[in-house]
């Protein structure tokens, strides 16, 4: 038995007059395959066998690289990791995909993420303060220490929290929650050093870690479970004893 | 059209990249990575199981040193293993672990809070240092956070072209800014080629979409050789169906093999080391199993049963793995074995490059000025015929900073290179008539040919006659590719077909260097094992294979010695 899927896809060509649009597309599904059906494998099938021009990132294809996030039936999803079946789409429904939103779109479902990563980079990723490279001696770090920071480690960068956020959509220089969650990750490893730089920068009413307001849609975004909103209100106890 | 000057140039942004940057940021202060996909992308971001360092920590692992893991390494190479290079993997591997940990990777850890270490296969000692089963996802972030402080220039979403050479010397690389679609050069003093693996050519792959051997395409257009190409390595345990990747270390945590009568089979190949035998040996006796009807319910797969581990050890230490396997099996693991079948993984083989990362000119002798190569995309012989599983993290960053430092030792003495217009015109002129391509041979179709051919024609097993066979159908792929293709994008704004397009090209060119040098290669050996010659033929075949592209686009086949010495 085949079954016959339905998507909507959000269409955008700069180098067309045409703008944004929506353009219906079918795929015939064994029922054998439709299960492992994902997502992003629908895309693949419609690009190389449909229409080439349709645009989209993806590299790992099982959810650890974080290129192919994308807003599938009103949620930011990786497309890589959304099987079609949960999707629940039935006779008269469609998949509908569109880019992330709060991103500026450069074509199709590809938006333009250097906004996100120069906020990623402004948190200061990375063990501050330290010689990094001539103190050769372990560093010990206790389970309990990399328990705090653990969860933040996960973040793939895929950028479907902050793109879910209202306040990012208010306000573009709010540094979002994936760079929060990430700072939190980098200022709170015990073997970071220099704490006052990177809290500087976070200490903002508008653009830093007081602009979450707790909409908690970035919690229901991550890909990871992470829970942002949570590592975030640490991060605010951090800031404030700072 | 666009030029950017650098003093050095560095191709890919995976682990060897991003080590080479930080490195080369010691001697030079105008470092560049361009790189196809944000680097964040890069396929190192994958890596599960673990980066070997005979650290000791463990109790179990008290008495390691380099020279086991050596001894170790050669072993699991099969006679391939270059010594000098590979003592100064194993030499270097402690320091290059403290190094990240210092940077911050979150590795997992001992209850006293030392880096915590887990078997691996064909190590006899627990060896792997790891981050829960998100090691290269660990690695590379912190390297990435260290390029960020450092200031290195990182152009993403640029896609390599070519080398820009002037007899032995590299001026520089043309890309191509998917973005725009703009072809821009980049000049630099000297520049790296850390582009990555190659294992996308199989159909049954590990490998994410990236992984198409750009680098080594564009080495034997220039003439530059590549070495042992036939070593490609596959993994044991590719899920079923799609050969994402299970990693080894849910062997390494005490994961069993079994077949269709759940027998746990490798005690009938290799009683000592089970499971945990290196990997060429697993997937033969995979391979075996499945060829005689013991696959599970006589099919393609086999189970790995993890159903006997604790939840703590499933979800703490292995959890990537147990939620692929509930993404894409839909089996939860500590209730169900996982259905595996070899995926191809790895290329021991590249480009072929000295101790610091020199591209060679020839099989001895004479090397580049000012090109390097690193990471996976380099052969510098530390895994022979057959990689141990954490030793290929170990070599990107351990080399990744040596060939960093090289090349930027290098650019300060040397001078930048000229890119002149024409150069770009030339390109810009290429692109042009490929997005004209107005046949009937669509990228993904033509692509799924190649793949098929490699993974049936080229795997586990092989033998003269379906290497022939492979030889014949990849110049059919290449005949159709260059007569009939056909794009529907003709757009220059970020048009992946168009990427994709001159990534199939790029396969096609190393696919038919693989075929080459396991056709000739006529023993078994590691990862190369023919049917018709089921031997391993040391008197004849203990040497490296080096390929060529000559003027009339003929692959050149020429051999070298393996560096055996007094070391361990």
């Amino acid at each position: 038995m085949m079954k016959k899927i339905a998507f909507r896809i959000n269409r955008y060509d700069p180098e067309s007059n045409e703008g944004s649009h929506f353009e219906k597309f079918y795929l015939d599904v064994s029922e054998q395959k439709l299960g492992e059906l994902t997502v992003l494998d629908a895309l693949r099938e419609l690009k190389e066998e449909r229409d080439g021009s349709l645009t989209f990132r993806h590299t790992c294809g099982h959810g650890s690289c974080g290129s192919c996030a994308m807003l599938i039936n009103e949620k930011n999803r990786l497309a890589c990791k959304t099987h079609v079946v949960d999707l629940e789409v039935d006779e008269g429904s469609f998949v509908e995909i569109s880019p992330l939103p709060g991103f500026p779109v450069i074509k199709d479902l590809v938006v333009d993420d250097e906004r996100f990563f120069d906020h990623d980079s402004q948190i200061m990723p990375f063990i501050s303060g330290k010689n990094t490279v001539d103190d050769l001696e372990e560093e010990r770090q206790t389970p309990g220490e990399l328990d705090r920071i653990m969860e933040a480690t996960e973040c793939i960068n895929c950028g479907a929290c902050t793109s879910s956020c209202p306040t990012y959509w208010d306000n573009e220089d709010y540094l979002g929650p994936a760079a929060l969650v990430r700072a939190f990750r980098w200022l709170e490893d015990s073997r970071n050093v220099d704490r006052n730089s990177r809290i500087g920068i976070l200490d903002d009413e508008k653009d830093g870690v007081w602009g979450c307001n707790k909409v908690f849609n970035c919690v229901e975004a991550c890909p990871k479970g992470i829970d942002t909103v949570a590592i975030i209100e640490e991060l605010k106890r951090s800031v404030i004893t700072a | 059209m666009k030029k950017h000057e650098h003093d050095l140039v560095i191709v890919g942004g995976g682990a060897a990249g991003l080590r080479a940057a930080v490195a080369a940021r010691e001697f030079v202060d105008d470092v560049a990575i361009i790189s196809k996909v944000n680097v964040l992308r890069s396929h190192s971001v994958t890596a599960q199981g673990g980066i070997a360092a005979s650290l000791g920590n463990t109790e179990a692992g008290k008495d390691d040193s380099w020279r086991v893991h050596f001894k170790d390494t050669v072993r699991g190479g099969d006679g391939l293993v270059d010594h000098d290079a590979c003592e100064v993997l194993t030499r270097g591997a402690p320091e290059a672990v403290l190094e990240l940990n210092n940077m911050g990777v979150p590795f997992s850890r001992t209850k006293d809070g030392r880096l915590d270490q887990r078997p691996f296969g064909g190590h006899r000692l627990p060896r792997s240092l790891y981050a829960a089963d998100r090691t290269g996802h660990g690695i590379a972030y912190a390297l990435y956070g260290e390029n960020v402080r450092l200031g290195v220039n990182i152009y993403d979403e640029y896609f390599l072209l070519d080398l820009l050479t002037s007899e032995e010397t590299v001026e520089g690389v043309t890309a191509y800014d998917i973005r725009s679609g703009e072809v821009v050069g980049f000049s630099a003093k000297s520049v790296i080629l850390a582009t990555g693996g190659c294992t996308q050519a199989f159909e049954y792959t590990s490998s994410g979409a990236a992984s198409t051997g750009d680098g080594l395409a564009i080495a034997l257009r220039n003439g530059i050789p590549v070495e042992d190409m036939e070593f490609i390595q596959f993994h044991p345990t590719g899920l079923a169906g799609s050969g994402i990747l299970i990693s080894e270390a849910a062997r390494g945590e005490g994961g069993y093999l079994l077949n269709d009568d759940g027998e746990r089979f490798m005690k009938r190949y290799n009683p000592d080391m089970m499971e945990l035998s290196p990997r060429d040996q697993v997937v033969r006796a995979m391979q075996h199993e499945i060829n005689r009807g013991k696959g599970i319910d006589g099919g393609n797969h086999l189970h790995l049963d993890l159903t006997h581990l604790s939840q703590r050890t499933l979800w703490e230490k292995l959890p990537t793995i147990s939620q692929i396997a509930k993404d894409y099996a839909n089996v939860d693991p500590s209730e169900t074995p996982i259905p595996v079948q070899p995926t191809a993984h790895y290329c021991m083989g590249g480009i072929p490059v000295t101790l610091d990362g020199r591209v060679k000119l020839h099989e001895e002798g004479k090397n580049w000025d000012n090109l390097f190569a690193a990471g996976e995309a380099a052969c510098l012989s530390v895994h022979g015929a057959n990689r141990l599983g954490t030793n290929s993290l170990l070599e990107a960053v351990l080399f990744g900073k040596r060939v960093g430092k090289a090349a930027a030792k290098a650019a300060r003495r040397g001078e930048r290179g000229q890119v002149g217009g024409d150069d770009l015109a030339e390109k810009d002129d290429m692109l042009g008539s490929l997005l004209a391509s107005d046949g009937s041979g669509r990228v993904g179709a033509l692509r799924c040919q190649l793949q098929e051919t490699m993974s049936s024609r080229c795997g586990v097993f092989r033998s003269g006659e379906e290497l022939e066979q492979a030889a014949a159908e990849i110049q059919d792929i290449k005949r159709e590719f260059e007569e009939n293709l056909h794009l529907d994008d003709k757009g220059r704004t970020f048009n992946t077909e168009l990427r994709s397009a001159l990534e199939l090209k790029n396969m096609l060119e190393f696919a038919s260097a693989i075929v080459n040098g396991g056709y000739e290669r006529t023993e078994s050996r590691g990862s190369h094992y023919r049917l018709d010659f089921p031997e391993k033929d040391d008197g004849e075949w203990a040497v490296h294979t080096f390929i060529k592209k000559g003027q009339g686009g003929n692959y050149r086949l020429s051999y070298r010695p393996v560096r055996t010495g007094e070391s361990g």
